[in-house]
């Protein structure tokens, strides 16, 4: 008699219809398809990236004419911006991982999850569309007067992809809100919760509040230009430092967005490839807090030239110091984490020090721009271009990485080649400071932003940064081809490969649909690694 | 080759050494604070590390010493550098009170300056070494924003505004001059320089080409064209205030709120009247908005404040003595 | 229940009310992640509008004239009216949810379809407002004209732009309220609502209430403006 072993269900193999897989309400599709769309994001971000960065290798203007040149950087902005910082880390690994972080079996509004993942689609479609019929050319700030009376661009087009696009991330902090409140599984207390999860939660909280502000300014940026109203029109009293106001009030916040998700990414890895728990739980937790909160309270530090009162700017410059406290503060934690572990060096820890470097500089650079003195001179030069890119690649997307490399096994059931994913993060690692370094020097000389030409003095850095850019873009595609490779050829991953704490790693590797067979009953912290055995995978 | 490459700009401005001094400590602290925690992670990668992932790191979970000593710490050094850095701010946004004015105007894409003695130039500011200066200038249509760097001063130009940089050149020489505020296609276009020449060079280029009307003359001529003397008689009897001496000067509106008499209130008074009325003068003030340009705007600006205090009759030239410039009297043709 | 829950045990072989979505443990559980979901997507509309609101704020300060003015223009029985409706709908709604409550269907679509017929009267009420505006050329853009004080049409133009997008936001949310009030009739009108489990009406109830709330902010920010001093 032969007995028949069924194929074991998992997310992947339940159903395997494009229909099942596009209107699907489990969070882990959802992720998955986060994951397709926003590769494709950041494939054209990059060409467009690409483009500016060759144009930039010569002082005169030959490979672009100024307004193609003008209709690049800012797609390249836009595209970067909404369509990968901002949904990269809570749609793709926030999906993914964390209702399996917390017992849940799904999120809280899976529906509602899906239409998220639509609403950014449609704001995509959009952005496209406007892009691909003439483009816009105002920069990703749509600073007004030009983006409301002068610029003669889809200024309009692309504002509604955007104010689509909010929506998806509205949804997704409110969804993840709910979820982390009412979906623990029984013993998840909020002090035993992983800190990718306080991580998610401080996101929620800005998403939630700050970006409706960007939905109505760019409602209001496209009622001024197509009904005539006149709110920003200094012909008629308005004033066109409000938009900036506006602007910025959420635009400051969304970078914490941005990079809050990724250092939970980071306490995570840090704690699994040490074997030992995070060096004090509850400063890296609030910390998560206080930089949502503090990231309230410094948007005019983007408008310390634009007029407004030095008593005011002082305060602002005050409030952006303090906001560099808790981040310092997660640094040192994360530092004093590996003291005295046993520290495992697989890819994702590769990822999460590339991380902690350039971080590091990017924030600290940061203190340069909080600094009113300092600010004035570089305010609008390559030195600000630098110094969020450090934070926002050298971050946010490095942080995504090591997510990425440590959730893989789990999300695909599936090794990578670990000698390729390590030469492609020395890739990274090398070319990234090789971009952007020669850009700090060429702020404080005072090459401005979103100059299309630019004077002789200032090439040989540029070819460097261009050259640098040239093998960020060998180290970002190798990721996307082992990867890939990876579900054809990868080693199967076991449940649990890294021998990691965390209720996502007690099921198997691809989870099935309904997450976990039984509802785990937690019954302590979320990094008892000295305390336990660690199960093999 | 190499030498060519520059990594630093020119100090050229009195301002400049006091900014650089500010970054080079910020790049100290920096430094030291990236430093710490590479090397931290380094040596405690390397002396902890276990190639097999099967062994567990000890059971430390935090240190409340430790965790107070890295914030405060930090903080207060942040804070150090907040007050140098503010300190510095104020210097740099604070003209002081005798300075050589320039008017200009950026618009699209062009930067026009005026001198007060009538000459203009296009994307080109010649100053004098060793006199503090001062910019004041707006936009005509969208954002702009004037930077020198070798000076380490940059404002942005908003249109319906008044924005100023100063400056005390340092060295002789040619500067860059950029527009740092995108506005367009010929942002990058947008840029000319700034030329320092010593004191007698600079009257001599000053007092070449031609005679031109000086700014305060110019503003004369339309206070008297444009009908303003109509209303704003000297001795104020008139059916709009007297506005000899008024520049700088507090004055009570119809609201009860008070305001000091600068030049973006007499460009709002001359183009919005109505907003904002001295007490005791009824909204009689017809707009010029349409009527006069910005140029127009800061000649009638710079005529008003050539005004003298009251009891003595109005004269460019004696206006000119007044405003602490060195150019001798615009009236009479050519030096 | 009782037939759907037999239904639904014999489906999957363990007895819940139907109403339980898998992805919860308990109706409870399900019905607080509902409301506050809602609570949060409510606090998400307070920041939209009040982005508009920062605006209204800033040029309110700066240009107290023209807002004088421009609220005077604007009619203070009709907004006065509309301002009833809305708070009496906020009413008949409370009523829904009561009946909702209570398992009276027939009740819950009674009082439903009162509120929604109070919100099709404010949206009419709009209508003529706004077709006032047009006629008189007060619609913010190049043909704005405001006779009487031409002095003041600059600001008077910002102060419009700002009636317009608080007031069109406003119609805009009444209008999706209506049509979420619409479907929730039909559901209470073929009996999917139980005591048990009512949360649509309850959480479109507290949507219905914000929306409410929203106007009597805006009647008096823009038709009340100064009022005191034209009376005399």
């Amino acid at each position: 008699m032969t007995t028949t072993v069924l194929p074991r269900v998992t997310y992947v193999n339940v159903k395997t219809t494009v229909a099942s897989w596009l209107l699907t309400k489990d969070h882990k599709r959802i992720g998955i398809l986060y994951l397709g769309l926003v590769a494709v994001a950041f494939l054209l971000g990059g060409i467009f990236a690409a483009a500016v960065r060759i144009e930039l290798t010569t002082p005169q203007g030959d490979l672009l004419s100024a307004d193609s040149y003008n209709r690049m950087f800012t797609a390249h902005g836009v595209m970067m911006v909404f369509f990968v910082l901002i949904p990269v880390v809570p749609g793709i690994l926030g999906n993914f991982v964390m209702p399996l972080m917390i017992g849940a079996k799904d999120v809280a509004f899976p529906r509602l999850n899906l239409l998220s993942w639509y609403l950014l689609v449609i704001g995509f479609l959009f952005t496209i569309a406007a892009l691909v019929s003439g483009g816009v050319d105002t920069g990703w700030t749509f600073y007004t007067p030009y983006s409301s009376l002068a610029s003669n661009s889809n200024v309009v087009m692309t504002g509604l992809g955007i104010f689509i696009a909010g929506f998806s991330s509205i949804l997704t902090g409110l969804n993840f809100m709910v979820t982390i409140h009412r979906m623990r599984a029984p013993g998840m207390t909020w002090f035993r919760l992983p800190l990718f999860v306080w991580a998610l939660y401080a996101t929620a909280l800005v998403q939630i509040l700050g970006t409706p502000i960007i939905a109505i300014t760019l409602l209001m940026l496209v009622l001024e230009r197509v009904l005539g109203f006149g709110i920003f029109d200094p012909r008629l009293g308005g004033d066109p430092v409000l938009f900036q106001h506006l602007f910025w009030f959420y635009s400051h916040p969304a970078v914490y967005i941005m990079i809050l998700p990724p250092m939970g990414v980071i306490s995570e890895v840090i704690t699994c490839f040490s074997r030992k728990n995070v060096f004090g739980y509850s400063f890296v937790a609030f910390s998560s807090l206080a930089i949502a909160v503090f990231g309230f309270l410094v948007w005019a530090h983007h408008l310390f030239v634009a007029g407004i009162s030095p008593y005011s700017a002082m305060v602002f410059s005050f409030l952006s110091f303090a906001v560099a406290i808790p981040s310092a503060v997660k640094t040192f934690n994360w530092t004093a984490t590996l003291y005295q572990g046993a520290i495992w060096l697989q890819t994702p820890i590769w990822w999460a020090f590339g991380f902690l470097g350039l971080f590091l500089v990017g924030g600290l650079t940061g203190l340069f721009l909080a600094s009113l003195g300092l600010d004035v001179h570089l305010h609008d030069t390559y030195f600000v271009v630098a110094h969020f890119h450090f934070i926002m690649v050298g971050g946010a997307i490095m942080g995504f990485f090591a997510g990425l490399h440590y959730w893989w096994p789990k999300m695909t059931g599936r090794m990578y080649n670990e000698f390729l994913s390590r030469f492609a993060a020395i890739l990274v690692f090398v070319g990234f400071p090789l971009t952007f370094g020669p850009q700090f020097i060429l702020g404080y000389l005072g090459m401005p932003r979103r100059y299309h030409v630019y004077p002789d003095e200032f090439q040989v850095l540029n070819v460097l940064s261009s050259a640098g850019a040239s093998i960020l873009a060998v180290g970002y595609t190798l990721i996307a081809l082992y990867l890939l490779f990876s579900l054809w050829k990868g080693e199967k991953a076991g449940a649990n490969p890294w021998k990691a704490t965390g209720l996502e790693w007690q099921t198997e590797s691809p989870p099935p649909p309904d997450n976990f067979a039984v509802t785990p009953i937690v019954t302590e912290g979320a990094y008892e690694y000295s305390k336990r055995e660690i199960k093999v995978a | 080759m190499l030498s060519g490459i520059p990594l630093f700009p020119l100090q050229a401005s009195n301002l400049a050494p006091e900014v650089d001094n500010l970054y080079f400590f910020v790049t100290a602290v920096t430094a030291f604070f990236a430093l710490i925690v590479i090397i931290g992670v380094l040596v405690f990668t390397i002396k902890y590390r276990d190639g097999t992932g099967n062994r567990v790191g000890a059971p430390i979970t935090g240190s409340i010493p430790l965790e107070l000593g890295w914030s405060i710490i930090p903080f207060f050094i942040s804070m150090g550098i907040f007050g140098w850095a503010t300190l510095v701010f104020f210097h740099l946004v604070r003209a002081p009170d005798q300075t050589l004015e320039i008017y200009s105007t950026g618009k699209r894409w062009m930067w026009r300056f005026q001198h007060i003695d009538g000459k203009s130039e296009i994307n080109q500011l010649h100053v004098p070494l060793g006199r503090p200066v001062k910019v004041i200038f707006t936009s005509e249509d969208v954002l702009h924003s004037l930077y020198i760097p070798s000076f380490r001063v940059k404002a942005d130009a908003i249109p319906g505004r008044y924005s100023s940089i100063w400056f005390t050149p340092t060295r002789v020489g040619e500067y860059h001059l950029f527009c740092a505020e995108y506005c367009g296609t010929r942002h990058s276009g947008m840029i000319g320089s700034v030329v320092v020449m010593e004191p007698n060079d600079y009257q001599a280029w000053l007092s070449g080409g031609g005679s031109s009307m000086s700014m305060a003359a110019r503003g004369e001529e339309l206070f008297q064209q444009l009908g303003c003397v109509g209303c704003h008689l000297n001795d104020g009897s008139g059916r709009g205030p007297s506005l000899v001496g008024k520049y700088g000067a507090q004055e009570t509106l119809a609201t009860g709120a008070t305001v000091v008499i600068d030049d973006t209130y007499i460009r709002e008074s001359i183009l919005t009247p109505q907003m904002k009325l001295v007490a005791g003068y009824g909204p009689v003030m017809p707009t010029f908005q349409g009527v006069v340009n910005e140029q127009s705007l800061m000649s009638l600006i710079e005529f008003i404040k050539s005004l003298p205090a009251s009891g003595q009759r109005p004269a460019a030239a004696q206006a000119s003595a007044a405003a602490g410039t060195t150019a001798p009297p615009a009236q009479g043709g050519p030096r | 229940m009782p037939d759907g829950l037999a239904a639904h045990a014999d489906l999957h072989g363990h007895a819940h009310d139907p109403a339980l979505q898998h992805h919860f443990q308990t109706l409870d559980q399900q019905h607080e992640a509902a409301t506050l979901g809602m609570w949060v997507f409510l606090v998400t509309e307070v920041m939209f509008f009040g982005g508009l609101l920062m605006a209204y704020l800033i040029y309110r300060i700066w240009y107290p004239e023209a807002w004088a003015e421009g609220s005077e223009e604007l009619s203070i029985a009709l907004g006065g009216f509309n301002t009833v409706v809305l708070i009496t709908s906020s009413l008949t709604m409370a009523l829904g949810v009561r009946s909702a409550q209570t398992g009276t269907p027939r009740a819950t679509v009674k009082w439903l379809l009162i509120t929604i017929a109070l919100g099709l009267t404010f949206l009419v009420v709009k209508f003529f407002e706004y077709k006032e505006k047009w006629d008189l050329n007060h619609i913010p853009g190049p043909n704005f004209i405001f006779e009487g004080r031409p002095d003041l049409a600059p600001h008077l133009e910002i102060f419009y732009s700002l009636y317009f997008g608080l007031t069109g936001l406003h119609a805009l949310h009444m209008v999706v309220g209506v049509s979420i009030l619409s479907v929730v009739a039909w559901m209470a009108y073929r009996r999917r609502f139980t005591p048990n489990w009512y949360t649509p009406v309850e959480i479109s109830g507290l949507y219905w209430h914000f929306v409410d709330v929203v106007w009597i902010f805006l009647f008096p920010l823009l038709y009340l403006v100064d009022r005191a001093r034209q009376v005399s």
